[in-house]
Parts: C-alpha cells; sequence; structure tokens
C-alpha cells in the first residue's frame, strides 16, 4: 500500500456531515481506491458535534486510523477536537468568515468562504457542506467528473443535484484558483466494480439473496437503517417489512411468518432485544427458524444509543429461560455480515431455532469498500421438509421424536396436515402435554439438534504466523483493527498472531483451547467491560486467559490503540 | 362435506358448566357452516383457559405466549394470505399482557379475526382481578375491590378495528352466526365473547348474562354509524348489548402491501439472481 489518505468532516448535526462523508467515501470507492469509513454522532437531529472519518487507500484497508490528512471543520469543534489529530502536513479546511480567530498563518489552515460560495453559486447557503466536499477533492486534485457522477446519482439530475453539483464546483475551482499544484494528487480509474456498503446494508442485501420475505422490527439505533432498507426493497422484490408496534409484537410476527413457511427475521438492538427474550424462548420450544440481528449499542438500559460496544455476548448466549438451543454468530467484516446473514437463515431452518447475529454500531453503519461477491457460492438449505401424500397427510406430527432431533416440517394450509405446536411442552403432534415421558423426550430431542449443529461450526480465522508468543484472541467487529495491530506489531518484531472468532454458539472450543495451549500468553480483545469473551473460553475450554484488552467508552478500536496496548502487557 | 366430527379435537380439562364449551361448539359450528376445512383455518391462541381452545377444536394451531397471540396470527396471515386466520385469547391475555398488541392490530386493520373469551376474571390462576372485572369486585389480588375496567368494544371502535361485537357464551346460535361475520368480513374482527367462569367468578355468572344480555338485531340497529355504535359501546349493567356494535368498509393492512399481490408470499420462489442487480446499486 503507497497511499495511506485519511479525511475527515466534523461538524453538528444538521450540517450534512454524513452526506459528505458517504459521499467521500463513494467517489472513492468508484475511483478504484479500497475505502474504510466510520460514524461517530450523537443522540440528537440538530446540533452537538458528529464526524465522519473516510480512510484511502490503494490496498485493502480493514479499519479506520488515527491520523487526518485533510480536515473539513464545519465549526469550531471540529477544529479545536480534531485538528491536534491531523498528521503534519495536514490540511483543515474552515469558513474563515464563520468561524472567527483561527489565524491562516499557520498553512496548515486553509479558510475557505464556505458559506459565501453556497450561497453565490448554487444558492443555497445550507450547501456549504458539498462545498467544502469539492475543495477537498480539489486539495488531491481528484477528478472532478467523478463527483459529478456521484452527486447526480445521489442527488438526482434534476434542480437539487445540479445545485449541489454547482457547490461543488465553486468549492473544487476556489482551491485550484488559489492553490494549483500546491498537493498531492489522487488519481481516479473508473474500471473497478467494488461495491461501497455498510454492515448494515450487508445483512439486508445477504437476508434478501437468502430469500427473507417478512420482516418486522421496531425503529433502535444503530439497527434501524435495516428495517428502512427491506421496507424500501419491498415492492420491487415482493417482501414484506412490518413496522410493528413494540419488539414484543416485532419477533412474534417473525415467528408467525416462519411458522406460516416463509424466512423471516428482525433486527434490534440493546433494550429492544431485551423486549424480544419471551421470543427467543417461543421460537426455541416450537422450533420456528427466524434470524434476529443484535446491533449492540452500549449498555445497559438506554446505555450510549448511538455507540458501539460488545456488551451483549453473554446475554444472547442465555437470553430465555430453560434450556434449549440457539446459535450466535457475529461478523468480522461488512463482507462477511453478507455472508454470515445466508448461513444464518440456513442454520435457522435446518436446524429449527432461533438465530442470533451479533453486530454492533461500528459494523452496523460503517462503510466499507467489497469486492464484487461470488453469488454462485450462495446456498439455500431449507431443511427437512414433509412431503405430503393422501395417505400420510393426518399422521403428520410437528414435533415427531426423530434420532438427529429435527423434526420435518410442513406448513400450514399448504396441504392437508395439521401443523400443530405450542409454546407449552407438546407432545410429538404438537399438543400440550404435562406427561414427563413426553416432556423428557421433546427436551432431548430439542437439544439433540445441538450435534450436528456443532459440526457446521469452522475454523476461526487465523493471521500471523503459525506459532507464536502471544496470541490474540476476538470476536466479532474488532477484527480488523486487530488485523492491522498485527501488522504494526509484526513491523516491531513482535513474536504474535490472532484467532478471531464469527461464531459463537456453539462454541469452536477445540480450535481456541489449541490457540491458548500453544501460546506463551494469550489476550482477549473485546470492545467490553468484563471480558465476555474471555469467560465463554473458560466456561467452554476451561482455560484462562493471561490477560484482557478491554474498551467501553462507545468507541471502537484503532489498530494504533491495539498495538500499544498489547505492547504494554507484553513488555 | 365438513362436518362437526371433522373439528373434535382433544377432550376438554375445562370444568363443568365452563363458558368456554360454548364458545367452543359455536366455533366449531361457524367453520362447519362456512365448509371451511381444518386445513384450511390457522387458530392462534395465547395463555389463559382460553389457550387451550385450539387443542379442543381442530385445524392448524399455534399456541403462543401470554398476551402475545395476535402478533404471530399477523405474522402467519402474511406470510400465507390464504390461511383463514383465527386469534384467541382471554381478557386478561387480549386486554392486559396484550393490550399493545390489540390497539395496534385494530388500528392497522389485519385481516384476521378476534375472539375473546372475557369472564371479567382468571381462571387458569385461580381468581384474581382482570382487566374487565367489574369496579369494586374482591378478588384475592384487589382485597379493596378492582379499579375501573377496560371497556374493550370502545377501545376497538375508536383504534380502527372495522369490525366489532359482542357475544355470549350462553346463546350459541347467535355466537356462532357473530364468528361467521367476523370471519366472512375483510379486516380486523373483534369478538368479545362474555361467558361466566363457574369456579372463580360468583358475580357475573351465567345467571347474571342471561337477565341483561339482549340483541341488537331485535332492535334494527345500524352498526354502520360510529357515533351510535360508541354509544352502544359505553352501554354496561342492567342491560348488555350484544350483536354486531360496529361494522364498516375500512382499508385492510394486507390490501396494502404489493408483495402480496402475486399471491401468498409462502407460494413465492426464492429467487437469488434479483440480488445481482441489487447490489449493482453500491457500486
Amino acid at each position: 500500500m503507497t497511499i495511506d489518505f485519511n479525511f475527515m468532516i466534523g461538524g453538528e448535526a444538521g450540517q450534512g456531515v454524513q452526506s459528505v462523508g458517504f459521499l467521500l467515501s463513494k467517489v472513492f470507492a468508484r475511483g478504484g481506491y479500497h475505502v474504510f469509513a466510520d460514524q461517530d454522532y450523537e443522540s440528537r437531529v440538530r446540533g452537538g458535534h458528529n464526524f465522519f472519518r473516510v480512510r484511502v487507500s490503494d490496498g485493502k484497508v480493514h479499519a479506520i486510523a488515527e491520523g487526518v490528512d485533510i480536515l473539513i471543520a464545519l465549526n469550531m469543534d471540529s477544529i479545536e477536537l480534531h485538528q491536534p489529530k491531523t498528521v503534519a502536513q495536514g490540511m483543515t479546511i474552515f469558513d474563515g468568515e464563520k468561524i472567527k480567530g483561527i489565524s491562516t498563518d499557520n498553512s496548515n489552515f486553509l479558510s475557505i468562504p464556505l458559506e459565501k460560495l453556497a450561497e453565490e453559486e448554487a444558492g443555497d447557503k445550507l450547501m456549504i457542506n458539498t462545498v467544502a466536499l469539492g475543495a477537498a477533492l480539489s486539495l488531491v486534485n481528484y477528478d472532478l467528473n467523478m463527483l459529478n457522477e456521484v452527486l447526480a446519482s445521489h442527488f438526482g439530475k434534476g434542480k437539487v443535484g445540479n445545485s449541489n453539483i454547482a457547490a461543488a464546483k465553486a468549492g473544487f475551482d476556489y482551491i485550484q484558483s488559489k492553490h494549483k499544484g500546491e498537493f498531492l494528487k489522487l488519481k481516479s480509474s473508473s474500471d473497478t466494480k467494488r461495491m461501497l456498503l455498510t454492515g448494515n446494508e450487508a445483512i439486508s442485501v445477504g437476508a434478501i439473496a437468502a430469500g427473507c420475505k417478512f420482516m418486522a422490527a421496531y425503529p433502535m439505533t444503530p439497527a434501524s437503517s435495516i428495517m428502512e432498507y427491506m421496507a424500501a426493497k419491498a415492492k420491487d422484490l415482493d417482501l414484506v417489512m412490518v413496522h410493528a408496534e413494540d419488539e414484543i409484537a416485532a419477533i412474534n410476527m417473525t415467528i408467525g411468518a416462519a411458522y406460516a413457511g416463509v424466512r423471516a427475521m428482525t433486527a434490534t438492538s440493546g433494550s429492544g432485544l431485551c423486549l424480544m427474550v419471551e421470543g427467543i424462548g417461543l421460537a426455541g420450544i416450537t422450533e420456528t427458524p427466524v434470524v434476529i440481528i443484535d446491533a449492540q449499542r452500549p449498555g445497559p438500559a438506554v446505555g450510549l444509543p448511538t455507540r458501539t460496544e460488545q456488551g451483549d455476548l453473554q446475554f444472547v448466549l442465555h437470553a430465555h429461560h430453560g434450556d434449549f438451543p440457539r446459535a450466535v454468530l457475529a461478523p468480522a467484516t461488512i463482507e462477511d455480515a453478507f455472508w454470515i446473514t445466508i448461513k444464518a437463515f440456513n442454520w435457522a431452518e435446518k436446524y429449527q431455532l432461533p438465530v442470533v447475529i451479533l453486530t454492533d454500531q461500528h459494523l452496523a453503519s460503517s462503510h466499507a469498500t467489497v469486492e464484487p461477491l461470488d453469488l454462485s457460492k450462495i446456498t439455500i438449505d431449507r431443511g427437512i421438509l414433509f412431503s405430503e401424500k393422501e395417505e400420510n397427510a393426518l399422521e403428520y406430527m410437528r414435533h415427531k421424536v426423530t434420532k438427529s432431533g429435527v423434526s420435518p416440517r410442513a406448513f400450514p394450509g399448504l396441504g392437508k396436515a395439521l401443523v400443530v405446536t405450542d409454546c407449552d411442552e407438546h407432545d410429538e403432534e404438537g399438543h400440550l402435554t404435562e406427561d414427563a415421558v413426553d416432556r423428557t423426550a421433546q427436551v432431548q430431542k430439542r437439544l439433540q439438534k445441538l450435534i450436528p449443529l456443532e459440526k457446521e461450526i469452522g475454523t476461526p480465522w487465523k493471521h500471523g504466523p503459525e506459532k507464536a508468543e502471544t496470541t490474540l484472541i476476538s470476536w466479532g467487529s474488532t477484527y480488523g483493527a486487530i488485523y492491522e495491530a498485527l501488522d504494526i506489531l509484526h513491523k516491531e518484531e513482535t513474536s504474535i498472531n490472532m484467532l478471531h472468532l464469527n461464531e459463537l454458539c456453539p462454541f469452536p472450543a477445540k480450535a481456541v483451547a489449541d490457540a491458548i495451549s500453544r501460546a506463551r500468553n494469550s489476550y482477549v480483545i473485546e470492545n467490553n467491560a468484563t471480558g465476555q469473551l474471555a469467560q465463554l473460553i473458560k466456561a467452554e475450554t476451561g482455560y484462562n486467559v493471561s490477560g484482557q484488552i478491554l474498551k467501553y467508552d462507545g468507541r471502537p478500536f484503532t489498530p494504533g490503540y491495539i498495538a500499544r496496548a498489547v505492547q504494554k502487557e507484553v513488555h | 362435506m365438513v362436518a362437526m366430527s371433522d373439528y373434535a379435537g382433544l377432550k376438554p380439562t375445562w370444568c363443568p358448566g365452563c363458558g368456554n364449551f360454548g364458545i367452543l361448539k359455536a366455533l366449531n359450528r361457524a367453520l362447519v357452516e362456512m365448509k371451511i376445512e381444518p386445513h384450511q383455518v390457522l387458530l392462534v391462541s395465547g395463555i389463559g383457559q382460553s389457550g387451550k381452545l385450539p387443542h379442543y377444536s381442530r385445524g392448524n394451531v399455534f399456541n403462543s405466549l401470554h398476551g402475545r397471540p395476535v402478533p404471530p396470527a399477523i405474522g402467519a396471515k402474511i406470510a400465507n394470505s390464504e390461511l383463514i386466520v383465527i386469534a384467541i385469547s382471554g381478557d386478561g391475555d387480549a386486554y392486559g399482557e396484550g393490550g399493545n398488541h390489540f390497539l395496534h392490530a385494530a388500528r392497522r386493520n389485519h385481516d384476521v379475526t378476534y375472539l375473546v373469551h372475557n369472564n371479567q376474571i382468571y381462571g387458569l390462576t385461580k381468581g384474581q382481578a382482570s382487566p374487565t372485572s367489574d369496579p369494586g369486585f374482591i378478588t384475592k389480588t384487589t382485597p379493596y375491590g378492582a379499579a375501573s375496567p377496560v371497556n374493550p368494544i370502545a377501545l376497538a371502535i375508536v383504534s380502527g378495528a372495522s369490525f366489532v361485537a359482542r357475544g355470549f357464551a350462553g346463546d350459541i346460535d347467535h355466537l356462532s352466526q357473530l364468528i361467521e361475520n367476523g370471519i366472512s368480513h375483510r379486516g380486523f374482527a373483534l369478538i368479545d365473547i362474555l361467558q361466566p367462569c363457574v369456579s372463580f367468578n360468583h358475580k357475573n355468572t351465567f345467571q347474571w348474562y342471561q337477565e341483561r344480555v339482549h340483541k341488537l338485531e331485535d332492535k334494527k340497529y345500524d352498526p354502520s354509524d360510529k357515533k351510535s355504535a360508541l354509544e352502544k359501546a359505553l352501554i354496561w349493567g342492567e342491560e348488555i348489548p350484544i350483536g354486531i356494535i360496529y361494522e364498516d368498509d375500512l382499508p385492510v393492512y394486507e390490501d396494502q402491501l404489493p408483495a402480496l399481490s402475486d399471491g401468498p408470499l409462502v407460494k413465492q420462489k426464492i429467487n437469488t439472481r434479483r440480488v445481482k442487480k441489487l447490489l449493482t446499486e453500491f457500486t
């Protein structure tokens, strides 16, 4: 990688930070670059302070970086908070007519009359963000036509699109006229097919690819964009998204749809999942396949609504009373989120149980470039279905005890077989019973399904030398930051490797135990306060890890943070 | 031909004399009269003595959690719009634990028929006050008397349900006809059914209801007028109206879902080819 360039846009909610961040990411993705971008925002619609970081590289990038090359500061807070993080040659763009008292004697500050240009050239002073976008791209001598294309496809070719194009041009030309040739050049090429998508988009498209036809949900940050995406596509793709009255209704509607034979999911976060807990057990005892997305945010209760954490692992492993099987998956990357969602639907139907996908705000709302997906790799496995003939319809038993624990599924109304199930303990037919023999048989058959399910668990992701003094163990969205931290640590000649889990229940106990026993030191790295993976490792393997690198301030890890923390631990 | 014997399910475990027997018979009779076969029906119940009803009839059965029969009924109806979906609750299930679902199902006007066994008491948990217990009613959990009750009929009307009726478990012919009307109606159809609880409610007995109920049909009542429906909904005491209290042709939730215009979701094939086009939107 020869180019590793970082933009940051900071401003108040309502100033268009998010759209500039997205457009900047898009224009570089379309121009052949690898992009990773994350969003940091407050739980408010106006005011406060938000920022969006966009990392651009000619090699694959997995995480955000700490340094900033170009800071677009739309408010004073952005300068105070982020200017100190700009690199030595870094530039800060701001509107000196609006943000007073900043001296431009320091050549790292560049005042541009953003509001004046927006008003004069685009006829709308709210377009300061697009003027700044044009200026930032001008500073790296990027292709203005490519920006125009992106603006036209984002805002449409009408008045709004044209005004944005005019605003961007004003910013672009302003820099070119005053500072031509002073800065580096980021070239673009248009022969790339790389996509730019967020974790929530990857999950949504993955669900559609898996044949999900029904979703019910209640809005909750950071999961809401999944339901919005599904609703937007409902008409074109023949699917239904119900905005339910609450999360309890959402999961119960999802279960009803799945019982009736369609692939169904719900998505929520934190307290929303707390409300769904009753439904998780209902899916468990009625053996109804449902996929539940938990986009984690810091808790307990409302916690930090717009921020990130991995605090729900132990909760989702145990949520609900009683014993029944479930599966828990945690995508490591945005691309992985697509594939894991498809896997979740297959597991849910093959084993007739609830599958939870654990993401977090960091994965849900970060953007990354993803190589074209090989859709021929998608498999749809709906599990064992009852094949009805005239003579066997009346003998159908929804909860028939079988050797594998999996009973063939029939769907109500599609044949003459009656599909009976109950949240009470039931007999093989599905009718409620208190009989001790039936009870024992049904508990056993449900738990029996774990045996074939355990065989589905793959090998955790490994990086670094096979044998190393230190092994880092992690799960979910922290993958990218740890992967890049490994690079930093290898350059410092640290003997280190990593083992990363995207499947957590059933737990890959052998792979984890082997890794811990081979390394001198093993550390978990987690975005939570109590080392929830470390607890799971202890429970599943008996091993204690040597230490825990934990972060629970609501912000994601950076590679630099991890490298420094590891160095402190191992020396 | 469909016969009553097609709807003979497991032997009920209800107390002798329970109002549930009348409701079970009225439901089975309505389904037979409408020539509906058991495999065409989905009975979704909650928890309480009412929740057991589907097991004592026949059909597809989803016996769901306490207070929650309506959401899975909605999910199943959307997944397979050809199913005749009947949700079954008691007064605690529908108006206590499931109150929010009740309001919103009425508001969105889902095409589901909702039978609520209303005996003004909790039976399964043995005699505590319910959301419809009369004010001042003394039970183990309301030693100083129950607070004022919810009015399910008025609530359903103001929430937007397009069919609101009250039946009486002691008048099976009348109730059976109401259930037929509810099933035939497109939209959310609430049938609140008064029933005695012989074990725990010694106030609102069979005789108590029998002396008070009067049929609206006998008085040439027009249920399409919302204002007079609300007036009827407020009558409770010496006289209790039964019959269709409100009925109108309102937009049905399922009719507004474009995906259902191609037939039931469950019959639509999974088509992964569409994803390729979807992904180009991200380039």
